[in-house]
């Protein structure tokens, strides 16, 4: 990070010229009127509209249905920076499943004396459930949106490994399918490498890897807590374009040891579930007793080899933000290697020295909660009021184990076209990934997040953040 | 595969989509009683509201039947869960809910006709703007029914798309009938008065054949060949005969996937003889009321069979 807080631009040099990724894009963006931009920018919005591509916010009754904004102007990333890119987080990946593997077995990790034992096995993403359960084709995260910020010309770092059930991907998509039509002629004057094909791939992910008691092609589901569920567009979405399933938990039960889907015709047993229901919601019986969005009983169908969860239940625990902290230290340990791909900096309040590193300087840093997400519950220091400093403050000193600290990065930034013209924004990066158990695949770019107010660092849509299309060039 | 689930969603999206465009016929028709005939506005706002089977709960909310009370209620008033504005979104919903069993042309024409009503219903609905509002509302329908038809696979999940239409559409032409029944009464007839020029025409014009009467039946409307025509007519596409035909050649073509017979099949056919040969002047010296009633119970016991023999609920 540039000390006096400069950011570094991915188009333009500090002398103004155009960094090469973007020089393709930029020559064309030369030909182009501005009043015609304008207008294919607002003819964005009304496509996004009558396609549905809306997502819904938390705690807002009144916009129960929001566009998350799409920036007509693309983030470009060079085939090299991409391949360095996903070699760093094709080994991260491969590090998570097997400390997963690890600490729902022989716990090595611990024994060794590398990760304190309290941060597992008293991490409430821990299901002791799992203990002893070994996926199919041994895989725990199929699915993982690893969010990257770039910080320097080669400076990429992880900030997030979201091996939960990350969402955006839809919005990849859908971001490309827009610029396709708006600008067709952009598209042979730049050469992209497309990502229409990622349902094909998810499809062909989640087939990977059928339940034990799984006879003939898979039948594969998606379960969605429903229409009012924030990313439901995306649960539709993804079942439609593989065609799938899209199932809520009062469409299945457990039957005959399997998870069967009420049809017209009777039960039917699905054997892949790609489940958008969060652990604590997927089984009554086994977790929350209160919730109706999941499956009585579906924890135990899956342990005997009846049905496939995707992701593995417990894998909470890899990406929480405290084991975020020991992700170097748990590559080194499973590959032997020195990670690709680094950390951000970050100070795990539970200890007491760094603990009062951040006390004595949250004005300079980014709090956030071990288990928070979408921009939630997180303290921005240099934006930060003096009260709600001192609102942090509280919260540090009464429960540190709850919060990480980190420096507040300065994201890079790419131009959004704004009624003046281009204007830099930062930005931030999720790459998705699919892994199988005999490879891994990383759709080529992912979703870029924009932060579309000037100077503002956070970048999530809950936030007004906005998306970008994301390409990556041919070779 | 089709879920219970996605065949309830997508039965009910057509039953709401249908009943909003029959609702936008009627307000239709009631506009052109009131225009012309300003006596008896009254009178017709308040059988049309009685059609719809809301009269409790319209007049808990107006005193009385008045054009923007009535427009208001049947249109926009969102507190009415059967006014064309929470139909759309009903449906709409619905859609969402079987998104992956539309193809994107009936979902977007779906959302659109959501987004555009939305708009067009923000503002109570004036003397001046309700027919443009009511044009909207039709063409609308027929957007959403054109992407069905023209891109739709003619499996399962169109059976239910179409069972839903048509028991509906045989619901709303029963109802309108069984408010306008007195107009039809023979002993009107004989009393020698004749029958209202402008009351029958309202019943036809509710059913958007006013003009397809006539050129069927060379202009010589009679009550019983209005009945007739409603009930009887194989050709129209709003008579209870009709419905009654679609639904049969839906239900055969689920029936087909099944290992043992379903019971609504056999209500069809049963509802489907009570109609088939008969002759339209029995049906009135017996009672065009009671004839009609009992259709009417026999479309809500036929609705309820085909939500259970498709396990619509769990």
């Amino acid at each position: 990070m540039d000390k006096e807080g400069i950011p570094f631009d991915e188009m333009f040099m500090a002398s103004g010229g155009i960094r090469r990724p973007y020089s393709d894009y930029h020559q064309w963006l030369e030909d182009q009127h501005a009043r015609r931009l304008q207008q294919k920018s607002s003819e964005a919005d009304a496509l996004f509209r009558s396609v549905g591509v809306t997502f819904n916010v938390y705690g807002d009754k009144d916009a129960d249905e929001r566009l998350i904004p799409f920036d007509i102007v693309p983030r470009i990333i060079s085939a090299a920076e991409w391949s360095k890119l996903t070699r760093g987080i094709e080994q991260r990946i491969r590090a998570i499943n097997s400390f997963l593997h690890d600490i729902y077995h022989r716990q090595e990790i611990i024994r060794a004396g590398t990760l304190p034992a309290k941060l597992v096995t008293g991490n409430s993403a821990f299901l002791p459930q799992m203990i002893g359960v070994t996926p199919p084709g041994n895989v725990y995260t199929h699915i993982v949106g690893t969010d990257i910020i770039r910080t320097g010309e080669s400076e990429f770092l992880v900030l997030e490994d979201n091996a939960r059930t990350p969402s955006g991907v839809s919005y990849m998509l859908q971001n490309r399918e827009t610029m396709l039509q708006m600008f067709p002629d952009l598209f042979s004057a730049v050469n992209v490498r497309p990502v229409s094909d990622y349902p094909r791939h998810l499809r062909r992910c989640l087939s990977d890897c059928p339940p034990e008691r799984c006879e003939g092609r898979p039948v594969i589901g998606v379960l969605t807590p429903g229409i009012h569920n924030s990313a439901y567009f995306e649960h539709a979405f993804l079942a439609d374009q593989m065609g799938a399933e899209l199932l809520e938990g009062q469409d299945l039960r457990v039957a005959d040891g399997r998870i069967a889907m009420r049809t017209i015709r009777g039960y039917v047993p699905v054997d892949v579930l790609y489940r958008r229901v969060d652990d604590d919601f997927l089984d009554p019986l086994n977790f929350r007793p209160d919730s109706l969005l999941g499956v009585a009983g579906i924890l135990d169908v899956y342990r005997a080899g009846g049905v496939t969860l995707v992701n593995a239940p417990g894998t909470g625990v890899a990406d929480d933000k405290a084991i975020y902290s020991y992700i170097p230290d748990i590559i080194r340990f499973y590959t032997g290697e020195a990670p690709l791909l680094g950390n951000v900096p970050t100070w795990r309040c539970s200890e007491p020295d760094h603990l009062a590193y951040a006390l004595d300087n949250l004005s300079e840093l980014v709090v956030k909660e071990i288990h928070g997400s979408g921009g939630y519950g997180m303290l921005v220091g240099p934006a930060a009021s003096k009260q709600e400093l001192a609102e942090f403050r509280q919260l540090l000193s009464s429960r540190p184990e709850n919060y990480i600290a980190q420096p507040t990065m300065c994201l890079s930034t790419v131009p959004i076209f704004a009624r003046s013209g281009l204007a830099p924004r930062h930005v931030d990066l999720r790459p998705f990934v699919l892994v199988s158990p005999d490879r891994i695949h990383i759709s080529p770019g992912g979703l870029t997040r924009v932060a579309l107010k000037e100077g503002s660092l956070v970048v999530n849509s809950s936030q007004g953040g906005g998306t970008k299309d994301t390409w990556v060039l041919e070779d | 595969m089709v879920l219970g689930r996605t065949a309830d969603g997508l039965f009910w999206m057509f039953r709401y989509l249908e009943r909003s465009e029959n609702t936008a016929r009627l307000v239709g028709a009631g506009l052109r009683i009131a225009l012309t005939r300003s006596r008896s506005g009254a009178e017709e706002w308040s059988s049309i509201i009685s059609t719809v089977g809301a009269t409790d709960a319209f007049l808990a909310r107006h005193p009385g039947y008045e054009f923007d009370g009535v427009v208001d209620f049947m249109l926009r008033d969102r507190s009415n869960p059967t006014c064309v504005m929470s139909l759309i979104a009903s449906a709409r919903n619905n859609a969402r809910a079987v998104r992956t069993a539309l193809t994107s042309e009936v979902w977007e024409a779906t959302n659109e006709t959501w987004m555009l009503l939305r708009n067009a219903l923000k503002a109570p609905v004036t003397h001046h703007s309700l027919p443009e509002v009511l044009s909207l509302i039709r063409k609308q329908s027929a957007y959403v029914r054109g992407a069905l038809h023209g891109t739709m696979l003619r499996n399962e999940m169109f059976n239910f798309a179409r069972l839903g239409t048509f028991l509906e559409r045989a619901d709303n032409t029963a109802r309108i009938l069984d408010v306008k029944y007195y107009v039809l009464l023979p002993s009107v007839v004989h009393v020698g008065a004749p029958i209202d020029n402008v009351q029958w025409e309202t019943i036809l014009r509710s059913v958007s054949a006013e003009h397809s009467y006539d050129w069927l039946n060379e202009g010589d409307p009679n009550p019983a060949g209005i009945a007739k025509f409603l009930l009887l007519d194989g050709r129209m596409p709003r008579s209870m005969a009709f419905c009654c035909g679609q639904i049969l050649e839906n239900l055969r073509y689920l029936e087909s996937g099944r290992p043992d017979p379903a019971p609504s099949l056999d209500l069809a056919q049963e509802l489907t003889d009570s109609l088939r040969g008969r002759d339209v002047k029995d049906v009135l010296d017996e009672g065009l009321h009671d004839f009609i009633q009992e259709i009417i119970s026999r479309i809500g016991k036929l609705g309820a069979q085909i939500e259970t023999d498709y396990r619509f609920h769990a």
